[in-house]
C-alpha cells in the first residue's frame, strides 16, 4: 500500500468514526423517546392532565405537576429577567475593564456550571430558612432563578455584543446619553438573542428536580397552588417519585408525565428558535 | 484690526490612548462657516483629532487628553461641561452609513426624541427642513415610514447628515463621509458640503486629496500624531511649506 492510499483510507476512516459521533447522541436520543412513547402515550387524556394525585396509579393525575411547573416558570422568568439582563448590561456596557470587573465575569462563568444540587443547598439555607418562605413556590422560583441567572447574564452579554459599534457610536453623537442609547438602540437591536437565551435558560429551569426537592417542595400535593407561597410540586419531582414506586403502573404515568415535561421544553426550545429567526431576519447591519 | 473669529481652537493638545501618545501638542484654529479639512496617512492621528472635538473617545478606556479644546472660547473638557450638551452643538457623521434599524421618520428626529421632544408638529417640521436640507425629502417624503436600511448607501449617508442637522448643531464634523460610497453619491455628498458651510462649521477628515481639494477652504496635514502643516487648501495644495506635505500631497506615500 502506498504512502498516499494509506492517507486515503485514514481520510475515509476519520469520516465513517465523525459520522458515528455525530448519530450516537441522536440515536440514543430516538430509542430512549420512542421507548417512553410506546410506554407513555396511551396514557395520556385528558383526566391524566386534569386529576389530582392519588395513591391508586389509574386515578393519579400531573395537574398539580404542570400548573406548579407553570408556576415556576413564570416566576423565575419574573425574578430572573430583569436581573440577568441588567447584570449583563452593566457588564457589558458600563463597566470598566479593571481587575474586579474580570472577577466577576470569570466567576459569572463558573456558576455556570456549579451543579445544581449546591444551589438547593443555596436556596434551603436562604430562602426557605433565613427567609422563612418554606418550601413554597416563591423560594422554588428564586432557587432556580439563581441557577439559571449565570446563563442568562453570559447569552445578554454575547448578544448586547453582537450590536455593532456603529450603532452606539451614532446614538451618542446625537447627545443620547448611555442609558438612553442603551435602551433606545442596543437593547432593541438585541432583543432577539437576548429572549432566546432567557427561554433556554427557563428550558433548563423546568427540568430541574434536584434543587426544588432539596428546598423541600413536595412529592404529594393535593391541590393546585392558587398563590406564590404556596406548597408546590413540579413535573420532574413527580416523574421522580412515580419512577422509584414499585408498582409498574406507575412506570407507565411516569412516562407520560415524561411525555408532557419534554413537549413543554420542546416547545419553549421552538419559541427560542422562531423568535432567533425572525429578529434576525429583521435586524440586519 | 479686528480678530478674526474663531469657531473652534485647539492648544497644546495632547491625546494618549494607554502609554499610545496619538496626538502631539496640536494648535490650530478653525475658521467659523469654512470647510476644513483633516489630511494625512492611516494612523497620523486625524480621526483621533476628529473625535476629540465632540468627546467621542471618551468611552474608550485608556483614552485621555491634556490641553484644550475651545468650542465659541469655552474649554469643551472642562469640568462644567456636559457631554450631551457638546454634542448637540458639534453633530458627527460617520465613515460608514449608519443609520439605525428605525424608519426613516424616527431616524431623523431620534435626536429630538432622546431631548424629550414629543410635540408631532415639533418634529414632523424638524423632520421635513432637515431632509430638504440634505436633498433628500423629494426621494423620500412618500415612505417616511419605512425602514431606513432599505435606503441606498448614499441616500442612507445623507440621512446620517439630516439626522445630524435636526438637533442644529453649529459645528458638523465628518470622519471620511464618502469612502464606502460611489461616485456619484460623493459628487452629492460635497455639493451638499458646499451649501452646508452657509450655515455651519464643517470639520471633514478625507483620504481622498482631491475630495480636500474641491470641499475645504483649510486644510490641515497631519504626520505620526503631528500636525505638520496647516493653510488654506490653495495654498497648501499648490506651495506646501514642508517636504512631508509636498510628498503626501503628491502621492509618494500614504
Amino acid at each position: 500500500m502506498t504512502n498516499s492510499e494509506k492517507n486515503r483510507l485514514k481520510d475515509k476512516a476519520f469520516q465513517v468514526f465523525g459520522v458515528f459521533c455525530t448519530f450516537i447522541g441522536l440515536v440514543v436520543l430516538a430509542i430512549f423517546l420512542i421507548d417512553i412513547l410506546i410506554e407513555g402515550f396511551t396514557r395520556i387524556d385528558w383526566e391524566f392532565l386534569t386529576n389530582l394525585p392519588s395513591r391508586r396509579a389509574s386515578r393519579a393525575g400531573i395537574l398539580t405537576a404542570w400548573v406548579g411547573t407553570f408556576w415556576i416558570l413564570i416566576l423565575t422568568s419574573v425574578i430572573a429577567f430583569p436581573l440577568g439582563i441588567s447584570a449583563g448590561v452593566y457588564l457589558e456596557e458600563y463597566s470598566k475593564k479593571n481587575r474586579l470587573n474580570s472577577f466577576l465575569e470569570v466567576n459569572i462563568a463558573n456558576l455556570a456550571g456549579v451543579p445544581s444540587i449546591i444551589y438547593g443547598l443555596l436556596g434551603l439555607e436562604i430562602f426557605a430558612r433565613v427567609m422563612g418562605l418554606g418550601g413554597s413556590l416563591l423560594a422554588g422560583a428564586l432557587t432556580l432563578s439563581l441557577l439559571v441567572l449565570p446563563i442568562i447574564i453570559v447569552t445578554t452579554r454575547e448578544a448586547i455584543k453582537a450590536v455593532p459599534r456603529s450603532i452606539r457610536d451614532a446614538s451618542y453623537a446625537l447627545g443620547a446619553s448611555k442609558w438612553q442609547t442603551t435602551w433606545n438602540q442596543v437593547l432593541p437591536a438585541s432583543f432577539g438573542g437576548i429572549l432566546t437565551g432567557i427561554i433556554l435558560a427557563l428550558s433548563r429551569a423546568v427540568g430541574e428536580a434536584a434543587p426544588l426537592i432539596v428546598i423541600g417542595a413536595l412529592a404529594y400535593v393535593p391541590f393546585v397552588p392558587t398563590s406564590p407561597t404556596d406548597e408546590f410540586t413540579v413535573l420532574p419531582i413527580q416523574i421522580f417519585n412515580w419512577t422509584s414506586r414499585p408498582q409498574a403502573d406507575f412506570l407507565v404515568n411516569a412516562a407520560a408525565a415524561i411525555i408532557i415535561l419534554l413537549l413543554i421544553t420542546f416547545i419553549l426550545n421552538g419559541i427560542a428558535v422562531y423568535l432567533r429567526n425572525k429578529w434576525q431576519n429583521k435586524v440586519k447591519w | 484690526m479686528s480678530k478674526k473669529f474663531y469657531k473652534l481652537e485647539s492648544k497644546n493638545l495632547n491625546a494618549f490612548y494607554g502609554s499610545f501618545h496619538a496626538l502631539k501638542n496640536i494648535n490650530m484654529a478653525m475658521e467659523e462657516k469654512a470647510v476644513t479639512a483633516f489630511i494625512g496617512p492611516s494612523g497620523c492621528g486625524k480621526s483621533t483629532f476628529l473625535r476629540t472635538l465632540n468627546r467621542m473617545n471618551d468611552y474608550i478606556d485608556g483614552f485621555r487628553v491634556e490641553g484644550d479644546i475651545l468650542l465659541d472660547g469655552r474649554d469643551i473638557y472642562g469640568r462644567d461641561v456636559r457631554v450631551d450638551e457638546l454634542r448637540k452643538e458639534v453633530g458627527m457623521v460617520f465613515q460608514k452609513p449608519n443609520p439605525f434599524p428605525k424608519t426613516i421618520f424616527e431616524n431623523v428626529v431620534y435626536g429630538l426624541r432622546i431631548q424629550g421632544i414629543k410635540d408631532k408638529r415639533v418634529l414632523a417640521e424638524t423632520a421635513e427642513n432637515s431632509l430638504r436640507q440634505t436633498a433628500l425629502w423629494e426621494e423620500v417624503k412618500d415612505k417616511l415610514d419605512q425602514s431606513a436600511l432599505a435606503l441606498s448607501g448614499g441616500q442612507q449617508q445623507r440621512l446620517c447628515i439630516a439626522r445630524a442637522l435636526a438637533i442644529s448643531p453649529s459645528v458638523i464634523l465628518m470622519d471620511e463621509p464618502t469612502s464606502a460610497l460611489d461616485p456619484i453619491s460623493t459628487a452629492k455628498i460635497e455639493e451638499l458640503i458646499y451649501e452646508l458651510k452657509q450655515a455651519y462649521t464643517i470639520i471633514i477628515v478625507t483620504h481622498n486629496m482631491q475630495q480636500a481639494g474641491r470641499v475645504s477652504d483649510y486644510t490641515a496635514f497631519f504626520y505620526i500624531g503631528e500636525l505638520v502643516e496647516y493653510a488654506k487648501t490653495k495654498t497648501l495644495f499648490t506651495s506646501p511649506k514642508h517636504e512631508r506635505t509636498q510628498n503626501y500631497i503628491t502621492g509618494r506615500f500614504g
